[in-house]
């Protein structure tokens, strides 16, 4: 999306669920002292206030932000420094299994864990990011064409949500597995497919939201192709609910596949990946426990940090945000 | 007016369930390979192969499988499992009491813990307690199972104490729930899952009905506040929470596969693990169909807890 969101366009009705809202969570957030004041002197000067300024008053935001991009940044840079800088690569055998040579000792077939820890997570990443695009393109397409077009389409494609919706996502993942095997693309497509009904909702009612307002109305009058008016009228002005949704999706796209990955459905050996590793290592756990609790750690502070983000996002732009698996 | 929105949402889920199955079926008949060959092995002559795929109907044609498969799940007949030879229904017959235990015990503690800690929560809004509540569900709710699941093990089984079994051990002819010191990790496990989004969406709509004008009112009119907080809020707070709690549960029905992976529970989850590993389509089918049922029911149940609790149905009014 190229076009920041406008973010008053609806006048009144906005800004007044803004202000709703932040009453609301001002004693929430009484804990980082910036956002009641904030509030008292925007209301007083003028001062900017926009989702962007509303989201990084937030301490628990900033957290976020932070473990969110060390894990990353650990994902994205760790496989350049294999093996050249930990002396090993990640499928070499350098010693007995599990023992506690090295930084983090070595693992079930005595690989080195530090260096598959820091080139295990580049994977993951990759393919929950992918999956949450798929999901978020397919959800927002037929959410908004469903609320958009009304009638029997919204039906059928409202159905066929509660149809899929019907089989939890994991469990759909191992059936699309059976029939296709444990293949990166398979993973990404049915994470993702499987996000599309439950994105599609609340792109659903986020646009009944706003498809009565009068823009939405001088679009029609003009005459816009219906894809023009989808794309550029309508979806700048759901960036917000869907920016929590794509926050929200990309928390439980990784837990997925690094789920598939723990259950030996996912990644497939020898790759490193701190799903997998957490599978060929768990054994071991009361003897050599870093081939576990390394790769735990880095999953579990990148979805705190993700779902850290989507709270603030949805406190910012004033939507609701409870969380739905 | 009750009865009829009752039915309309039994007709709904027969619909569902329905169409889960065609999903479930056609997308596993695509699969290659040859299940008669695959049951037989090496002891494969053409005759045996004909048979087997005479007494599976593997020579009809797909849409007559599937009747024939539809109507077999009816009577209780799951197929046969490619992997063992054996009924799929005896081989997961007595899985799926292990792992309804296990759902039915965690959310025997998470919906009270969940809907308490939730209306603590609100009424304690922006205090120490409603901070605590809210950012721990923040954090739990973001963690994958098996992450919960590892740091309990290692906190309880392995690392720090020895207190508690991290591998769940059944000898033939016994059942979990003889071992009960077992089932107390897995089960913690779901209930640190499920609990947070309960809480999250109770605190949620019980301060949204907290503000509404009827509350106001009933406390204007000098209600006693525990009668205004379980007499006039509760009622409307009910319904959307047990939505939340339906898919939460429903959830567990897919979180309880992870669950007795990592413990090596002998449930559903364990079986379909299993069933995946091999490939062995019957059993696959089975136990997503058994998935779907427990799915589809606990929205129904949801669903009618919604319909009766709702006071705005009660005056038998237009809702």
């Amino acid at each position: 999306m190229t076009t920041t969101p406008p973010p008053h366009t609806g006048a009144a009705d906005r800004d007044s669920s803004v202000v709703e809202q932040r009453a609301d969570l001002d004693p929430a957030t009484t804990a980082s002292a910036a956002a009641p004041s904030l509030a008292t002197k925007d209301a007083h000067t003028g001062q900017r206030n926009t989702v962007l300024t509303r989201f990084w008053a937030q301490k628990q935001a900033k957290v976020g932000v932070i473990i969110t991009a060390a894990v990353v940044l650990l994902a994205f840079l760790g496989p350049l420094f294999v093996p050249w800088a930990t002396g090993y690569t990640t499928t070499e055998f350098v010693a007995r299994p599990f023992q506690p040579d090295g930084i983090a000792g070595s693992d079930n077939l005595g690989r080195d864990v530090f260096t598959r820890f820091i080139g295990g997570g580049l994977t993951l990443l990759l393919y929950a990011l992918l999956a949450t695009l798929i999901g978020l393109i397919l959800g927002v397409l037929f959410g908004m064409t469903a609320a958009y077009t009304g009638g029997w389409l919204d039906s059928l494609i409202m159905r066929s949500n509660d149809v899929l919706l019907a089989i939890p996502q994991l469990v759909f993942a191992l059936l699309a597995i059976t029939v296709l095997g444990p293949q990166g693309w398979v993973l990404v497509t049915v994470i993702g497919i499987t996000h599309a009904p439950r994105i599609a909702r609340v792109a659903r009612s986020a646009t009944l939201g706003v498809i009565n307002e009068d823009y939405i109305r001088a679009a029609e009058m003009y005459a816009m192709p219906r894809l023009r008016l989808l794309t550029r009228e309508i979806m700048p002005n759901i960036t917000g609910p869907m920016a929590v949704e794509a926050g929200l999706r990309l928390t439980y796209s990784i837990g997925a596949i690094a789920s598939l990955s723990f259950l030996g459905l996912g990644m497939q050996p020898p790759t490193a990946d701190w799903g997998l590793m957490i599978n060929e290592n768990r054994i071991a756990l009361s003897i050599q426990p870093w081939g576990v609790l390394l790769p735990v750690a880095a999953i579990a502070l990148l979805t705190i940090g993700t779902n850290l983000i989507a709270d603030s996002i949805a406190r910012a732009s004033a939507t609701s945000n409870v969380g739905e698996q | 007016m009750i009865a009829r929105l009752i039915l309309q949402r039994l007709a709904i889920s027969i619909v569902i369930l329905f169409a889960v199955s065609l999903i479930i079926f056609f997308a596993t008949v695509l699969l290659p390979g040859d299940p008669a060959r695959a049951i037989l092995g090496q002891q494969a002559t053409p005759e045996r192969i004909a048979a087997i795929n005479e007494q599976m109907n593997l020579n009809e044609p797909p849409l007559t499988r599937y009747f024939l498969w539809l109507g077999g799940l009816f009577v209780g007949d799951l197929g046969t499992s490619v992997a063992t030879g054996q009924p799929v229904s005896q081989l997961l017959s007595d899985r799926v009491g292990s792992s309804v235990v296990l759902m039915v015990a965690a959310a025997l503690i998470s919906v009270p813990a969940g809907v308490i800690l939730g209306i603590v929560s609100a009424l304690r809004r922006g205090k120490a307690v409603d901070n605590t509540v809210t950012g721990l569900s923040l954090v739990l709710a973001a963690l994958p199972e098996f992450v919960v699941g590892i740091a309990l093990v290692a906190f309880f089984s392995t690392t720090v104490f020895t207190i508690l079994p991290a591998v769940t051990m059944r000898p033939p002819g016994t059942q979990v729930w003889d071992f009960p010191s077992q089932l107390i990790l897995p089960i913690a496990v779901l209930v640190l899952v499920v609990t947070p989004y309960i809480a999250r969406m109770m605190r949620a709509t019980m301060l949204e009905v907290l503000d509404s004008g009827y509350v106001e009112m009933a406390r204007l009119k000098g209600v006693p506040e525990r009668r205004v907080i379980f007499r006039h809020a509760l009622p409307h707070a009910i319904g959307p929470v047990a939505q939340v709690i339906a898919i939460q549960l429903a959830w567990m029905a897919g979180g309880v596969v992870v669950v007795e992976f990592l413990f090596r529970f002998p449930g559903l989850g364990q079986a379909l693990i299993d069933a995946v590993d091999y490939r062995d389509v019957q059993v696959v089918q089975a136990v997503t169909m058994i998935v779907a049922l427990i799915y589809v029911i606990v929205n129904l149940l949801a669903d009618i807890v919604g319909i009766l609790t709702n006071p705005k149905l009660r005056t038998g009014g237009d809702a």
